[in-house]
């Protein structure tokens, strides 16, 4: 190398030095990324995570720009939409982003969660991780139904209406509590404006602070993996796992790779298919919201409906709201309900597959279901899975002690 | 932390009176806060009462009117209607409205101040959606024996002529019937009850 070169380089190097010195930036690199070993046996199913972080990242930016256009008031958030969608400068591919990253986000965080049912993630000692995984998912569920009202379509109303209403049947304190979120007798404009304000400030806020606790979570214990064992366990003579690998280079290239493919089929959908048949954005939704007439067919956007179809497969409404509610808090407890000794599917006996395969196809049917019509027959098939998808958890309690597991190897299998 | 000569009973106290006098102060701090999310003056005052003329209503025929953004509907009965009334009381879930919401006047088989007009809240007691009016007697795909009534499209619950659910039907009660009195014959004051209470 000439002189003149490594003077310069050197000259980088002091300056580096200097932020390194007040901010630790190449600890804080080496203990995330370099110096951060995970299990070097990840497959498909770790994608899930940092392409939902890129996601988040996505809905954000789109999200800023959105808001230079769209206003927040009953009288002018249909047209204010529209015009986004016709007259703003590419405006058309920045709104249908951040509808399809919507429920892109969804896809990613029920494949992710499914992931750890398959590989037991949530087993110690990662519960916390999980329980902060299950705040996003919570918080993600209020930022999406808020982002849902904010066109103010049909579908935006009448969903905000039966949503809200929700909170109704909690005896004695219903009809003031809803009355208090919605600031009015009704569904309003102080409605539409205050689920804007909580949808750009105040969810965002707290989803990267769990976010971030969630990673902080995950670096403390490390990835779990498909053989579910703790790489930690086997430490070679440089301190570091045997079956281990640093996060960078190795992972980082690896979910490159995944974002490359997942933006392939995001850009698909994006340019071809955003409404996806009405999946990601209902036909309701491109009428503007008239408090005088109900649709035909309410229903919540797809990844809503798993738990609309329990809520309706109750006769009574209060104990339909309890039902609904419990199908989604029972996640929290997910970590202690699984008592198996062994974490990965792939060491446990077919009680385990059984289980986890009837719960994938109640969650499905639910969430297909929760779109019908609702017949008589859809009723029952409703009950059904609604008694499939607890009887997980409670088979899952009872079964996991005894359950018949396989020899787990020392070391990882690839 | 030197924790020579410290009091430790003193350290204590300190902690905890400081600790309780900063929760009341966030306490009270958050009231104008939760308060803020009350409805404002302005939709409150847009919520006061609606004049109605129904005299030029023929029998079956629905007037829908707004109020405080809720969809009143205002039903003229005719007698045959009224009549098929009691018939659907044993398919009723809640036929004496003793589970339901209604001024105390509105609690009659009729369900109104007076029979001829019904004066009901159309939104369902399920989830808010708006049952359709079906006053045609006679079989129906979903009631063999329907004597007319309301048809709820979101999620098929139904009610007969005076508001009353049916059995066997998501809604859990009767459609509500709002505060109403008549400032003159046929003219309608919604939001007020008759003693002047609203």
């Amino acid at each position: 190398m000439a002189k003149p070169a490594s003077a310069l380089a050197k000259r980088a190097d002091e300056l580096f030095n200097w932020f390194d010195k007040r901010l630790p930036v190449s600890a804080f690199w080496k203990a995330t990324m370099t110096g951060y070993y995970a299990p070097k046996n990840f497959n498909f199913w770790y994608y899930m995570g940092s392409l939902a972080l890129l996601v988040l990242v996505m809905q954000i930016v789109t999200g800023i720009f959105l808001t230079m256009n769209y206003k927040p008031s009953a009288a002018e958030a249909f047209a204010s939409v529209e015009y986004i969608m016709r007259d703003v400068e590419w405006g058309w591919l920045i709104r249908y982003m951040h509808s399809t990253g919507a429920s892109f986000f969804f896809i990613l965080v029920y494949l992710h969660m499914f992931r750890s049912l398959l590989y037991g993630s949530h087993k110690k000692p990662r519960e916390l991780l999980w329980v902060f995984g299950v705040l996003i998912y919570l918080t993600l569920m209020a930022e999406a139904f808020m982002g849902y009202v904010l066109p103010w379509g049909q579908m935006s109303y009448w969903g905000a209406q039966v949503i809200i209403n929700l909170f109704g049947a909690i005896p004695s304190i219903g009809e003031p509590l809803t009355e208090w979120i919605r600031g009015d007798y009704f569904i309003s404009d102080a409605t539409l404006n205050r689920f804007f304000a909580l949808h750009v400030i105040a969810l965002p806020l707290v989803l990267l602070g769990l976010v971030l606790m969630h990673l902080v979570a995950l670096r403390e214990n490390g990835s779990n993996n498909p053989d579910g064992i703790e790489i930690k366990a086997n430490k070679g003579e440089d301190g570091h796992p045997v079956d281990g690998i640093p996060f960078h280079p190795y992972y980082t290239v690896k979910d490159i790779f995944g974002v490359s493919m997942f933006l392939l089929i995001f850009a698909f959908i994006l340019f071809f298919w955003p409404e996806a048949g009405g999946l990601f954005l209902e036909h309701d939704n491109f009428v503007p919201a008239n408090p005088l007439v109900t649709p035909e067919h309410i229903k919540p956007v797809w990844y809503f409906t798993p738990y609309y179809a329990i809520l309706k497969a109750v006769p009574d409404k209060l104990m339909g709201v309890i039902l609904m509610g419990c199908s989604v808090m029972i996640l929290f407890f997910l970590p202690w309900l699984d008592r198996s000794p062994v974490k990965s599917i792939r060491y446990r006996g077919m009680w385990y597959k059984i289980l986890v395969f009837m719960f994938a196809i109640a969650f499905i049917r639910l969430g297909m279901l929760g779109m019908a019509a609702g017949t008589p027959a859809e009723t029952i098939e409703m009950r059904i899975w609604t008694f499939v998808y607890f009887a997980f958890f409670i088979l899952l309690f009872f079964l996991s002690p005894g359950g018949k597991t396989k020899p787990v190897p020392d070391r990882l299998t690839h | 932390m030197p924790t020579d000569g410290v009091n430790n009973g003193r350290r204590r106290f300190l902690v905890a009176t400081t600790s309780v006098v900063g929760a009341v102060g966030v306490g009270f701090a958050a009231v104008p806060f939760i308060k803020s999310w009350e409805p404002s003056a302005r939709a409150q005052a847009v919520g006061a009462p609606v004049q109605v003329y129904v005299g030029a209503l023929e029998p079956n025929q629905l007037l829908k009117v707004q109020w405080r953004g809720q969809t009143i509907g205002i039903l003229r009965r005719s007698e045959e209607t009224l009549a098929l009334l009691p018939e659907n009381d044993s398919h009723l879930r809640d036929p004496e409205s003793l589970e339901s919401d209604q001024p105390p006047f509105a609690e009659n088989e009729w369900r109104a101040l007076k029979e001829k007009y019904l004066v009901v809240n159309m939104h369902c007691t399920h989830l808010g959606c708006i049952p359709q009016l079906m006053p045609q007697v006679g079989p129906q795909p979903f009631d063999e024996n329907w004597h007319g009534g309301f048809f709820c499209p979101c999620h098929k619950s139904r009610f007969d002529m005076a508001g009353r659910v049916y059995k066997g039907v998501p809604a859990p009660t009767n459609l509500r019937i709002p505060p109403y009195s008549y400032i003159e014959q046929e003219t309608v004051l919604i939001g007020v009850n008759p003693e002047g209470a609203a």
